[in-house]
């Protein structure tokens, strides 16, 4: 249907992915975070322990470095007695849906917004600029606090308000590269045999944003993450007794005088997991090209 | 210029009053806010009491507009749980964020900016691979966890900071290393990026041409134009250092602005919420109009554009 005048096409595909295999930070940070996601998805079968089944007779025990360690829980247990490998194991999980989660909520209210000012500038433009900018004077970690705490804190809540926080640099990205396309011949080519504004803003525009978007969403994802994390930490995220990292430190933090491992493991997985998010980012934006930079 | 800056003023305006609606609007989100102060343990006559008290009877518009009238005049509403004015509560805690907040945004700017230049001069040499290494790991460690990890260090094993308040200035040093480090990372992409850019431009390699000496040509030609985007981007981490700081100051028990919204939120003290939200939303506008100002002032280009 489309005319394809210098439109970038599926052939490219190749060349990308050989382009993306030559790039550390996606071979690195992609092949880490598969790893993560692996352990996520198949973490009944990784870790065998229920991670939260209490056992208040084996509780505090250390990891397998330290003395008095037991082979049954090799990283030891928490407060309650709860195995500290499978809680690491399916905090994966929550890690990484609600950073995923919030991606996609934020993508498509930031898209949306993007393509729509992008495309038909104007008061639309203004209108949505606006918005942009108010969005952008929110202090994000209060705001997102004060959410969760006057709806409820749940998983959902948390991903929702996040993701209503966590759509500006999706709207901001998705303006700039839709009025560079907006004027290209390939728009007007689909616009002149009379394609409806809609059809060419979604079938020929939108299509066109993937590398930009996708370089987006793995920001907000480990921006999610983290927020996540700082919110669950504060007490106003996950509730317990749900494996979250940030929770995790939380709880650990009564006994960081003396067993500080219950923060350093969980931090570190959230360090590695946020680590390889940003890698595989930058690694994209470099091989996408100039509109997502 | 004076265009400009009148266009730019108007928007902050319009951006504060949608502002105002939003952190007056939040607290109205779980329904009823005369049941969220009340608690769970109150009773419906407790919360006919607060709902008497504080007005939620009235019409909604009503109550903003009044409450505007309040904010306008200095009046930010009265806490629930210290029954005083928030203005008082948030003034005595407003202090400690600002001083921790600026000491954060100098010593990140202190970092970022000459690690930025030697990263651009040197170009994919070890200098640059290290400051952005540095930077990579800066933007995937939690700020919390640092901060726990370092209490643990150097609170606990070795002993050389206290590990919880601002009694003294130790109390600083671990917060404002942490907060720094927080915003570091940004700050020092840019820098480095801009540098690149102007670095190859035209009037850098005139300017080396006609035999300027190499540091004369970075901070006089290259620094000065390399600057725009670091100006924007400090108001931005500086609002984001302030609101950051929620986080932080909780870990380190400091008693700044952050830690009573925090606790605030926990008792269901929601005007004090409100009043933070609104404080920190109203600092970051006039950071960035003023950011945008000074833009204008030391590029003429910008000045012509649309605000």
């Amino acid at each position: 249907m489309s005319l394809a005048i210098e439109t970038p096409t599926r052939s490219n595909a190749g060349r990308l992915a050989r382009r993306a295999l030559r790039n550390t930070g996606v071979v690195v940070g992609g092949g880490l975070l598969l790893v993560i996601v692996l352990v996520a998805v198949f973490a009944p079968l990784i870790a065998h322990a229920d991670p939260t089944a209490q056992n208040l007779a084996a509780r505090l025990l250390p990891p397998f470095w330290m003395d008095r360690s037991v082979p049954e829980h090799f990283l030891g247990t928490d407060h309650l007695g709860r195995d500290y490998f499978a809680r690491l194991v399916y905090g994966a999980r929550v890690s990484l849906g609600v950073g995923l989660g919030v991606a996609a909520v934020g993508g498509l209210i930031g898209v949306t917004l993007g393509l729509f000012a992008g495309y038909f500038g104007g008061w639309v433009d203004m209108v949505i600029s606006f918005v942009i900018t108010t969005r952008l004077a929110l202090p994000i970690v209060l705001v997102a606090l004060a959410a969760v705490a006057l709806g409820g804190a749940s998983l959902t809540t948390l991903v929702l308000v996040l993701g209503l926080l966590l759509w500006d640099r999706f709207a901001v990205v998705t303006r700039a590269a839709t009025q560079s396309l907006a004027n290209r011949d390939f728009v007007a080519g689909s616009r002149a045999i009379g394609r409806a504004e809609i059809g060419v803003l979604f079938g020929e525009i939108l299509p066109n944003l993937r590398g930009a978007v996708i370089v987006v969403a793995t920001l907000e994802v480990a921006n999610a993450i983290l927020l996540e994390a700082a919110l669950s930490f504060l007490g106003l995220g996950v509730r317990p007794p749900t494996p979250s990292w940030g929770l995790m430190i939380a709880e650990g933090r009564e006994n960081i005088l003396f067993d500080p491992w219950l923060i350093a493991l969980p931090g570190s997985c959230l360090c590695v997991l946020v680590l390889a998010v940003n890698l595989l980012g930058d690694g994209l934006r470099d091989i996408t090209g100039p509109v997502t930079r | 210029m004076l265009g400009f800056v009148v266009r730019r003023l108007t928007v902050a305006l319009l951006v504060a009053v949608a502002v105002s609606w939003l952190s007056f609007g939040l607290i109205f989100m779980a329904g009823d806010p005369a049941i969220a102060i009340a608690g769970s343990g109150g009773s419906a006559a407790d919360a006919a009491a607060v709902r008497e008290a504080y007005g939620f009877d009235r019409p909604i518009v009503v109550q903003y507009l009044d409450w505007v009238t309040g904010v306008l005049g200095g009046d930010l509403g009265r806490s629930v749980y210290f029954n005083m004015p928030v203005s008082e509560i948030v003034a005595a805690r407003v202090k400690v964020t600002l001083l921790l907040g600026f000491l954060s945004f100098a010593l990140a700017l202190l970092v970022a900016v000459p690690l930025g230049v030697v990263a651009a001069m040197f170009r994919n040499s070890i200098v640059d691979r290290l400051a952005l290494g540095f930077a990579v790991l800066g933007q995937a460690i939690p700020s919390f966890w640092l901060g726990l990890m370092l209490i643990v260090v150097f609170g606990v094993w070795y002993g050389i900071v206290p590990i919880s308040g601002t009694d003294t200035w130790r109390g600083y040093i671990l917060p404002v290393l942490v907060l720094s480090y927080y915003a570091m990372p940004a700050m020092m992409r840019v820098t480095r990026s801009g540098m690149i850019d102007v670095l190859d431009a035209d009037y850098v390699r005139t300017a080396r041409a006609k035999g300027l000496p190499g540091w004369l040509v970075i901070t006089r030609h290259a620094l000065r134009n390399a600057v725009l985007p670091l100006i924007s981007l400090s108001a931005v981490q500086l609002g984001v250092l302030l609101s950051g700081s929620i986080v932080i100051e909780s870990v380190f028990a400091v008693n700044g602005m952050g830690r009573l919204a925090w606790e605030s939120l926990l008792r269901s003290d929601l005007p004090v919420v409100q009043a933070i939200i609104l404080i920190l939303a109203l600092i970051y506008v006039a950071l960035t109009t003023l950011s945008d100002v000074i833009n204008a002032l030391l590029d003429p280009r910008i000045r012509g554009r649309r605000a």
